[in-house]
Order: C-alpha cells, then sequence, then structure tokens
C-alpha cells in the first residue's frame, strides 16, 4: 500500500522563467504529471506484463520457462478461441448495426423539432446508461426466464409460442438485445450531440437551395457528424470484442448453452482463474487486442476517408 | 460544482470560436428555424416505440419490487398483484438480509465512487487543462499514448494488472479496485476539448502578468470556468465506478469489500447454489435502489452535463 500515494498535485511548481514568456516550459507536466503516472501504472505497466507473460511458460517441471511465441502458435490454433471469436463477430456484424441504426433515427427524429415531448424523449431512452450492466442483465434475465418470465406471461396471454431466449438458438439474440437496450441511448445522445453543433448557416443554405428534409439529412447531416458515427463505431467494436458482462452473468440462467468459452474475454478470464494458466491467457488476449486496435484502426481510416 | 449556472449553456467563445469557423454550442440553433417545424404524430409515434422499449424492463423492475416472490412467479409481470404491496417489506429485507450485507455493499460502491471517481475527474481535469492550455516537451506523446490506449480493450489489461497487484499485496483490497479506476482516457479528452474552449487564453496570460501562480490561475480563474465540464466528467466517471463489475470480480474474493453489482450478482446465483435460499425478491429491490441515485443524479444534473457533451463533441 505504499505505493499508493497519488503523485504529488501539488508539489511545487518550478519557477516559471521570468522574462521571456516561452510557454513551451515544463509547467504543463505539473498538471498532467500525476494522470501520466497513474495510467503507467494501470496501463502501460500491464502492457508490458502481459507481453513478458505471453512468452513463458509455467510448468511443473522446468517451473518458468522461455517459450518464444509459442503460446501465440498454441492460440492460432485453438479452436475455442475461433469459435469465440466467430460468436462475437456473428454479434459485431448484427447487434451493433442495428444498435446504432436505431440510435441514429431517434437523434434525427430529436434533432428535427417535429417531436412532442422532446427532451422526455431524449433523457428517458438515455436513462439505461444509468443502470450497470449486472442490473441490466439481470432484469433481461428474469424475463427472458420461466420462472417469473415475460415471455411465459406473453405466451400464456396470448396463446403465442415464442421461443426461449435462453435457447442455443436465441441465446446470443438475448444477449444482443440487453446490449442494445444498455447503449442504443448512449449512442443515441451522442449522435444527438454532434447534430446540435452544426453551424446553423449550413441549414440557412440549403433552406435558401430549397432543399427537402431528407436531403438535408443525407446531404448536411450526416456528413456533419461523420467524426460522431466513427467514434461509435469503434467504442461499439470494442465493446463487441471485449463482450463478458452479459453472458457470464446470464450464464446462471442458462449453464449448457453459455459456456466458459462462450466470448474470448470470457474464455481468457476462465483460462486464468479456472484454469490457472495465465501465461496462454495473455497471450489470448494479446491477440483479441490486436485484432480489435487493427479494426478499429481500419474502420477509422475508412470512416474518415470518405468524405475527404 | 458551484458553478454559476450561465456557464453551463454557455461556455465563453475563445477568440477562435468567435470566428465563425468553429462550430456553435447549443444556444444558435434557435434562429435557423425561422418557421418552427410541424410537429408529427407519426414520428413522435415511432420514436416512443422506441421508448416503449426502453421503459419497459424498468417499469418491470419497479413493479417487480412491490411483490414478494410467490406474487412474482403468479401474476403478470407488468402489472400489480399477487398478493400485498410489499415493496416497504422488500426493501427493509434488502438491508437487513444477512445482517444488513447489503448496507455495506453500499457504503463500498460510494467509498469506490468518491475516491475512484473523484479521483479521475481530478486528473482528468488536470490533465485536459494540461493538453488545452500549456505547451510541454512530450506533449503530442503523451496525447497519442492516451488515445492509442482508448483501443487497448480492457481484457488485455485485466489478467497482468490482477497478476501485478497480487504480488504487491494488493488484491482483496479496496485499492485494486480504486487505482485503475482513477484513469479515464475519456475523461481526459472531454476535458482537453472542454479546456481549450472554455478559457480563454488571454485571461491566462493577463492572471500571469499580474503575477498569479500557476496553481493559483487554475484554482480561482480557470476551475469555475471549467464547471460544466467537471460536471460531465464526474457523472460518467461516476457511472464508470458505480456500474463496475468486471474488476471488482477479478480482484476482490471477500464479500465484504464487494460492490453492489458484484453483491446482486451473488444474491442471484445463491438461487442456483445447493441449499441455497432463492431471494430473487432482494435481487429486484436491491437493483432498484443500486439504479435510483444514478438516474436522479443525470436528472438533476442533465443541464451540465448536456452541455458538457455538447461541447465534446466538437472536436471529433
Amino acid at each position: 500500500m505504499t505505493t499508493l500515494q497519488p503523485p504529488a498535485a501539488a508539489e511545487p511548481r518550478p519557477a516559471p522563467p521570468p522574462a521571456k514568456r516561452d510557454r513551451r516550459s515544463w509547467t504543463g507536466w505539473g498538471f498532467i504529471g500525476p494522470f501520466v503516472a497513474v495510467f503507467a501504472l494501470v496501463f502501460l505497466a500491464p502492457i508490458v506484463y502481459s507481453v513478458y507473460l505471453s512468452l513463458y511458460r509455467n510448468q511443473l517441471i522446468g517451473g518458468n520457462t522461455f517459450v518464444g511465441l509459442d503460446n501465440y502458435t498454441q492460440a492460432l490454433k485453438d479452436d475455442q478461441f475461433w469459435a469465440s471469436l466467430g460468436r462475437v463477430s456473428l454479434f459485431l456484424c448484427v447487434q451493433v448495426p442495428i444498435m446504432l441504426g436505431i440510435a441514429l433515427l431517434v437523434a434525427l427524429a430529436l434533432d428535427s423539432g417535429r417531436l412532442y415531448g422532446k427532451s422526455f424523449f431524449r433523457i428517458s431512452i438515455f436513462l439505461p446508461y444509468a443502470v450497470p450492466a449486472v442490473v441490466a442483465t439481470l432484469m433481461w434475465g428474469f424475463m427472458y426466464g420461466n420462472q417469473f418470465g415475460l415471455v411465459g406471461d406473453l405466451n400464456d396471454a396470448l396463446g403465442t409460442s415464442l421461443p426461449d431466449p435462453l435457447s442455443a438458438d436465441w441465446v446470443l439474440a438475448s444477449i444482443g438485445n440487453i446490449v442494445t437496450w444498455e447503449f442504443m441511448g448512449y449512442n443515441m445522445l451522442i449522435f444527438y450531440s454532434a447534430l446540435r453543433v452544426i453551424p446553423s448557416s449550413l441549414y440557412e443554405a440549403a433552406e435558401i437551395d430549397g432543399a427537402g428534409q431528407v436531403r438535408v439529412i443525407t446531404a448536411i447531416k450526416l456528413p456533419a457528424i461523420r467524426g460522431a458515427l466513427v467514434i461509435a463505431t469503434i467504442f461499439s467494436i470494442i465493446g463487441s470484442f471485449q463482450l463478458f458482462n452479459e453472458p457470464s452473468i446470464l450464464r446462471n440462467l442458462a449453464k449448457n448453452t453459455i459456456t466458459t468459452d462462450y466470448t474470448p474475454n470470457f474464455y481468457t478470464y476462465a483460462l486464468s482463474f479456472n484454469g490457472q494458466q495465465h501465461n496462454y491467457s495473455a497471450a489470448v488476449a494479446i491477440i483479441m487486442g490486436l485484432i480489435t486496435m487493427v479494426i478499429a484502426y481500419v474502420v477509422q481510416l475508412r470512416g474518415m476517408r470518405k468524405g475527404a | 460544482m458551484t458553478s454559476p449556472a450561465s456557464t453551463a449553456s454557455r461556455p465563453p467563445r475563445t477568440a477562435a470560436g468567435a470566428s465563425g469557423s468553429a462550430p456553435r454550442l447549443r444556444t444558435s440553433r434557435k434562429k435557423h428555424t425561422p418557421g418552427r417545424p410541424r410537429r408529427s404524430v407519426l414520428l413522435t409515434l415511432l420514436t416512443g416505440l422506441v421508448l416503449i422499449y426502453t421503459l419497459i424492463p424498468l417499469a418491470w423492475l419497479l413493479i417487480s419490487a412491490t411483490k414478494t416472490q410467490e406474487g412474482m412467479a403468479s401474476s403478470f409481470g407488468l402489472w400489480f398483484g399477487g398478493g400485498h404491496f410489499a415493496l416497504w417489506d422488500n426493501i427493509k429485507e434488502t438491508f437487513t438480509y444477512d445482517d444488513g450485507v447489503f448496507t455495506r455493499w453500499l457504503l463500498n460502491t460510494l467509498m469506490y465512487v468518491v475516491i475512484g471517481a473523484g479521483g479521475a475527474t481530478f486528473l482528468a481535469v488536470l490533465g485536459g487543462y494540461a493538453l488545452a492550455k500549456f505547451k510541454f516537451p512530450g506533449r503530442n506523446a503523451v496525447f497519442a499514448v492516451v488515445i492509442g490506449a482508448v483501443a487497448v480493450p480492457g481484457t488485455a489489461l485485466a489478467v497482468p494488472t490482477f497478476l501485478m497487484f497480487s504480488k504487491m499485496g494488493l488484491t482483496n483490497t479496496p485499492w485494486a479496485v480504486i487505482i485503475p479506476s482513477l484513469i479515464s482516457p475519456f475523461g481526459l479528452y472531454l476535458m482537453w476539448v472542454f479546456a481549450t474552449e472554455a478559457i480563454p487564453t488571454e485571461l491566462l496570460e493577463a492572471a500571469r502578468m499580474d503575477g498569479a501562480g500557476e496553481m493559483r490561475t487554475f484554482f480561482t480563474i480557470s476551475l469555475p470556468l471549467l464547471a460544466p465540464g467537471i460536471v460531465t466528467v464526474l457523472l460518467f466517471t461516476t457511472v464508470a465506478t458505480w456500474n463496475n463489475y468486471f474488476l471488482p470480480l477479478i480482484m476482490l474474493k471477500d464479500p465484504d469489500w464487494y460492490p453492489l453489482t458484484l453483491g446482486l450478482n451473488a444474491w442471484n446465483a445463491q438461487a442456483a447454489t445447493a441449499g441455497g435460499q432463492p431471494v430473487f425478491n432482494l435481487v429486484i429491490t436491491g437493483s432498484v435502489l443500486t439504479i435510483l441515485p444514478l438516474i436522479a443524479a443525470f436528472l438533476l444534473l442533465q443541464k451540465y452535463w448536456q452541455s458538457g457533451l455538447a461541447a465534446g463533441s466538437v472536436k471529433e
């Protein structure tokens, strides 16, 4: 615990060079220093440590030995890893477009000024963001489940036979629904905030040109919020690849359909904490990290280039 | 958060902002709609569908919190019924069950939020201010590394952080949850954008000319101007800390240090263990009690965080 003292935020500031007002001085470090110090401890050090771990293997005989890239080659041949990656990729391709699409439509609807009760809509649709993933998953899990489930209630009431949301065929969609519910409002707000800051001169020009609503959206609004769209997409990709909370909590209700290698994140967690395979787990996590970063980077390049 | 309300929706413009090249903030839009667009019933109804989707689970949660476990199983989920109105009993039982462990979890969560989210906000404000208003050696490198780090999946960090902390003897202590919470790259980014916009550089120059030290300038001049941004970052780091699940899950073994999220999940899982007593009414009531403070905070501070977000989206 002795390592904990926050790097003195109020350290005495070196006297600024008196006469010359050269702003390129070390003064700024007094302000950013604390952030950088903690950042190094909780971001950089673990990354370095992780790389180190991934190059070793801990065996009963021989102890901790350097194995080079063995853990990586093992991971690349690991069917469980690829299956989990396939699952989150499918999730990504279906859930993210749906979530962002609805979020964008709602943001455009709010921004159009044609809604009754606009601020009520805005704040209410955003609310799920304030709900912890645990609560959201427990809540939806109860509603999915056959014990108190709303799905069962609906089937009873309407005489329908909706499929069991926790069955093997549907559970990924059910997880997608929970994630959509949690983050749609947040993304909507990001889009809406970006729409609000479009300079009004652009609209005036469009009005003079007699452009219709649809034209205004495609020619002005969407290009203007491209940055927000790209950022939201990137965060959603990262979120999908990191999927853990929802499946791991939902697993209480669906032990057989949600296995501990259901998502890459779940898999590394299980490897580490159930299997004590810290080294191999680190390699899998690094591969996932690299894949995520590459895809995020590609999306950013493509997203930013389109308009240029 | 003692800022004058006026700064909330109207961050002072910098010279660059006034030149017209920079996008305006929220207030400027009223002008462009001389004839206000017609309200549309159809569009309202369509958006209403999304609203229903959003609110139904919350309604279900609130309604279920008024029922006993038997009532939950026997009555329709979206309406009251199933015996007597058990909300007060449920709340009482939530706080007293298992020697009041829920209270302990609530206090833990509060501690993680106050130190973790408060500290994260403090560091982000200082750092964002530095990036916005100082040129210092390594500034670009700092910025690049921090922004790059946003793309690093938290997972990749979780296991090594756990092993590191375990060597330092920090696992299973509150510090294991608090220290990683202290960094919010998003908060740093938002404060950077916000400080660039909200603090006129000339004002800082003037203060320096008058001989005010950097610390004094920061606390007396810059901090009040940053208030809406600070509220925004504080709110979002609070949500992140309050709702954190993965980090405490790997770091904590001892239920005495659990935050609410882990505690609720433990109660929920209890029914599945051999001989465990199902306490779903407590899980549900506890969930309601867990989300109420955050929802209240978002509703009460709307004006601040919405303007903070609007400013944040200027630079994307």
